[in-house]
């Protein structure tokens, strides 16, 4: 009933499955940890109460999507062993390395810390728990270097020697591993990435609550600085996208070809084609709308420079074009969506409009999730793009899997699909229900009563920030 | 010092830590539904609410550290025990999200602490049973894993994973003695009675089974001149486990939780006796399976500068949450 073939495509399915999953948190919650670090760091030097409130608002949403990062995490840090045990094996001297560090520096930085950012704002005052908000959003940024790094490493390897057992061991330079060349360019997009996806989340929950009451003064905050984050870094991304994208060229042709659609080489400069339907039988893009000479001035930065096509490429070699033509499509023109709100916003306050304008609340309301299509659709694009290959050149997919029989894959991952969207799914309700609700001028902490010990009970000196005692149990519990 | 047995005392360090840390809060799932609902629940769950995320990052350092130190181990572990591990990593995210749920849903508020609870207990059992799987021993060939994917199911990994799951529960009970107070903390030190009699009944069953999937494990345990130094572990099992139940009688606070802990190192220590110097018993030594040495230079370096600071920080954690949790939630 099942082969070999149907064990890989499950296995390749299900870590899919469980990456993209796991991505939509930590690409909301490296955000959203940086956004509460400013958010108690403004509210510490201004003193004004507005951004403590805010900063509490934020933590309850932090405090469910962390969790669901953590829980989502740690299965991936086994799916490299249970389903692709050969990689595990042969890639564990260079990359298990990058990933211990990632577990010393990053994740227990944000785990040793996040209990007192959640609950020790009583016991330990204003600055150690500012400080220990700083210590979880450096640990997000952290994990987001060695993961990244791995990740790079696999798309262009170097730095490797290979072993008699047929492993990829360590050269003699880390550094050369760790800084692979796709790795900066990777990095800086994934984490601005995670940053504009927060912003969005961010503006369409100020937006959300300024359609209902524009004088709201919690919603207007959070919407001016959530659209100056777009403004100011969507274009950026833009740039930093352009110049990933030509590193990948550099390195990973075959992938710039499938994304661009080129399945023939254009000698005479290539065109853009902006829409069309790959066909991947005949080799050839149906229906394309395409401009003539600029893919060449875009990637070559010259109109009539000769572009090579996947026919100078082994057809065993091919990366799936469709998938990847799509996914790329998808995430520039949202880029671009993300762009055009931005200026939007900065007309809008230059015109001293931005809270009033409710086509624009609407859009950025809509904008809202896009963030995290952006990102999928982006990873989709670079490990579909990938393919056939887990280490680029080096290593066929095909031939690094675990030795487990298809039912097994398969019943794992039904397993996973239902557990995750059930429990995800509540998680996302909770998320939408508290995003629901507006800040309030005594916004309640993580918990709506602080905890409280044997032989310490917090006067109305330890309460933070002259926000008044703490109105516990008027949360909802 | 040979770096390879360096870093196999350094995972062993990592498992240890985190079924020291982990295994009282996995514990305290266990035993939740003894635990009447409202006053009881809300402190067990606070005495661990602010400190159960770091103590699961133990076990991603035990699995990346074992990926990194010893890969080969990793990809052949992992495919033998499949199911064991999915349902372990599936507990875990049954009971990490129950944490923040069950505050923020008080209408399905049961259905999360029951989610707790079978989340927790599966991951223990599944633990249990890895461990089990491992030194019952691993069929391999070449370079991976050859068996089939229920090789792990056998009487044997039964009793250990029932043993790790009565172990996880005297853990989470005199965490509880410790930290709650009132009802709570009698009806932890009734259940950490109960818990330890059933830890050393089925550590000393699991203890007389070993010896007997293995040749080699009995020669290590009942030839001499080794028999003198392995037949300590249970002479010193004994005297702690006396120590734990007069502590519980006399209602000591903290001495139960740091004697159950007692027990947890001398089981390590038995398991080293037994398996030394395998990583997989009978096939793979940790020198077969060791990464090279720049690997380990490179993570040693790592090791050196953040685990004093790892350990620094996480006793601070632990420190400003001291003391008996209250009986209002913090949530």
């Amino acid at each position: 009933m099942f082969d070999g073939a149907d064990a890989l495509l499950l296995a390749r399915f299900q870590f899919a499955f469980t990456v993209s999953f796991h991505f939509i948190f930590p690409a909301f919650s490296i955000g959203l940890a940086s956004y509460l670090a400013v958010l108690e760091g403004l509210w510490l030097k201004t003193g004004k109460v507005l951004y403590l409130n805010l900063f509490r608002y934020w933590l309850k949403i932090f405090a469910i999507a962390f969790a669901m990062g953590v829980v989502s995490g740690i299965v991936m840090s086994y799916q490299f062993g249970t389903n692709w045990a050969v990689f595990s094996d042969k890639a564990g001297p260079v990359i298990g390395p990058l990933m211990a560090y990632e577990v010393l520096t990053a994740f227990f930085l944000e785990a040793g810390f996040l209990g007192v950012m959640l609950f020790g704002m009583e016991k330990v005052g204003k600055k150690l728990h500012f400080a220990a908000t700083c210590m979880v959003a450096l640990g997000t940024a952290v994990s987001a270097f060695w993961i990244l790094s791995v990740n790079s490493w696999m798309q262009t390897p170097v730095g490797y020697e290979l072993g008699a057992n047929g492993q990829f061991l360590p050269g003699p330079s880390w550094w050369d591993i760790v800084f692979n060349p796709s790795f900066p360019y990777r990095l800086v997009h994934t984490v601005i990435a995670a940053y504009l996806t927060t912003a969005l989340v961010v503006g369409a929950v100020g937006a959300w609550h300024l359609l209902r009451d524009r004088t709201n003064l919690h919603a207007r905050k959070m919407f001016s600085m959530a659209m100056w984050m777009a403004a100011l870094v969507a274009p950026v991304q833009i740039f930093v996208g352009d110049l990933h994208g030509l590193n990948t060229l550099e390195h990973q042709p075959a992938k710039i070809m499938a994304m661009e659609g080129h399945f023939e080489s254009h000698p005479e400069g290539a065109p853009l084609i902006l829409f069309g339907i790959p066909d991947s039988e005949a080799k050839t893009v149906r229906f394309a709308i395409e401009i003539p000479q600029l893919g060449s001035l875009i990637l070559k930065h010259d109109a009539n420079a000769p572009m090579a096509g996947l026919d100078t490429v082994p057809a065993d070699e091919h990366p799936p074009v469709g998938i990847v033509f799509w996914s790329f499509r998808i995430m520039v023109g949202i880029g671009f969506a993300m762009l055009g709100l931005g200026v939007w916003s900065l007309l809008a306050r230059w015109r001293g409009k931005l809270y009033d304008w409710s086509w624009l609340h609407r859009a950025a309301l809509v904008m809202g999730p896009s963030g995290f299509v952006a990102v999928i659709a982006g990873w989709v694009t670079t490990e579909v793009g990938r393919q056939p290959w887990v280490i680029y050149g080096l290593l066929r997919t095909a031939d690094a899997r675990s030795p487990i029989a298809a039912p097994a894959v398969a019943t794992s991952l039904i397993a996973f699909i239902v557990v995750y969207f059930a429990v995800f799914g509540f998680g996302t309700w909770y998320i939408l229900k508290l995003m629901g609700k507006p800040p309030r001028p005594h916004e309640t902490g993580v918990g709506g009563a602080p905890i409280r010990t044997a032989g310490i009970t917090p006067g109305p000196t330890q309460n933070p920030g002259g926000s008044g005692p703490l109105p516990g149990g008027e949360e909802e519990r | 010092m040979d770096l390879t047995v360096l870093w196999a005392f350094l995972i062993a360090f990592a498992v240890f830590a985190y079924v020291v840390m982990d295994g009282f809060d996995l514990g305290i799932g266990i035993l939740f539904p003894r635990f009447a609902p409202g006053e009881e629940r809300d402190q067990a769950m606070n005495a661990i609410a602010p400190v159960w995320d770091g103590n699961e990052t133990w076990l991603v350092l035990g699995g990346g550290g074992l990926m990194a130190a010893f890969p080969l181990a990793y990809a052949v572990i992992l495919p033998a025990t499949y199911p064991l591990i999915v349902a372990m990593l599936l507990g875990l995210v049954f009971r990490g999200v129950a944490f923040e749920f069950r505050w923020r849903d008080p209408a399905h508020r049961k259905y999360w602490d029951f989610a707790f609870f079978a989340g927790s207990l599966i991951a223990a059992l599944a633990q249990g049973m890895t461990l089990g799987a491992l030194l019952q021993g691993i069929e391999i060939e070449g370079r991976a894993y050859a068996g089939s994917w229920w090789d792990w199911l056998s009487p044997y990994t039964l009793l250990t994973g029932v043993g790790v799951v009565a172990g996880y529960a005297l853990l989470g009970a005199c965490w509880l003695v410790w930290k709650t107070s009132g009802s709570a903390q009698g009806h932890a030190y009734r259940l950490a009675v109960r818990a330890a009699i059933a830890t050393l009944v089925l550590l000393g069953a699991v203890s007389l089974y070993t010896p007997f999937l293995d040749a080699q494990y009995f020669q290590r345990w009942f030839t001499m001149p080794s028999f003198f130094i392995a037949s300590q572990v249970p002479l010193l099992t004994a005297i702690t486990a006396f120590l734990l139940f007069r502590s519980l009688a006399k209602r000591r606070e903290a001495a139960p939780f740091f004697l159950a802990l007692a027990l947890f190192l001398l089981g390590m220590a038995g398991l080293g006796i037994s398996m030394w110097p395998y990583v997989v018993p009978d096939t793979l030594t940790i020198w077969d399976a060791a990464a090279p040495e720049r690997s380990q230079v490179f993570m040693l370096i790592g090791i050196a500068i953040t685990l004093p600071l790892i350990l620094a920080y996480t006793g601070w954690a632990y420190w400003v949450f001291r003391g008996k949790v209250g009986t209002e939630g913090y949530h």
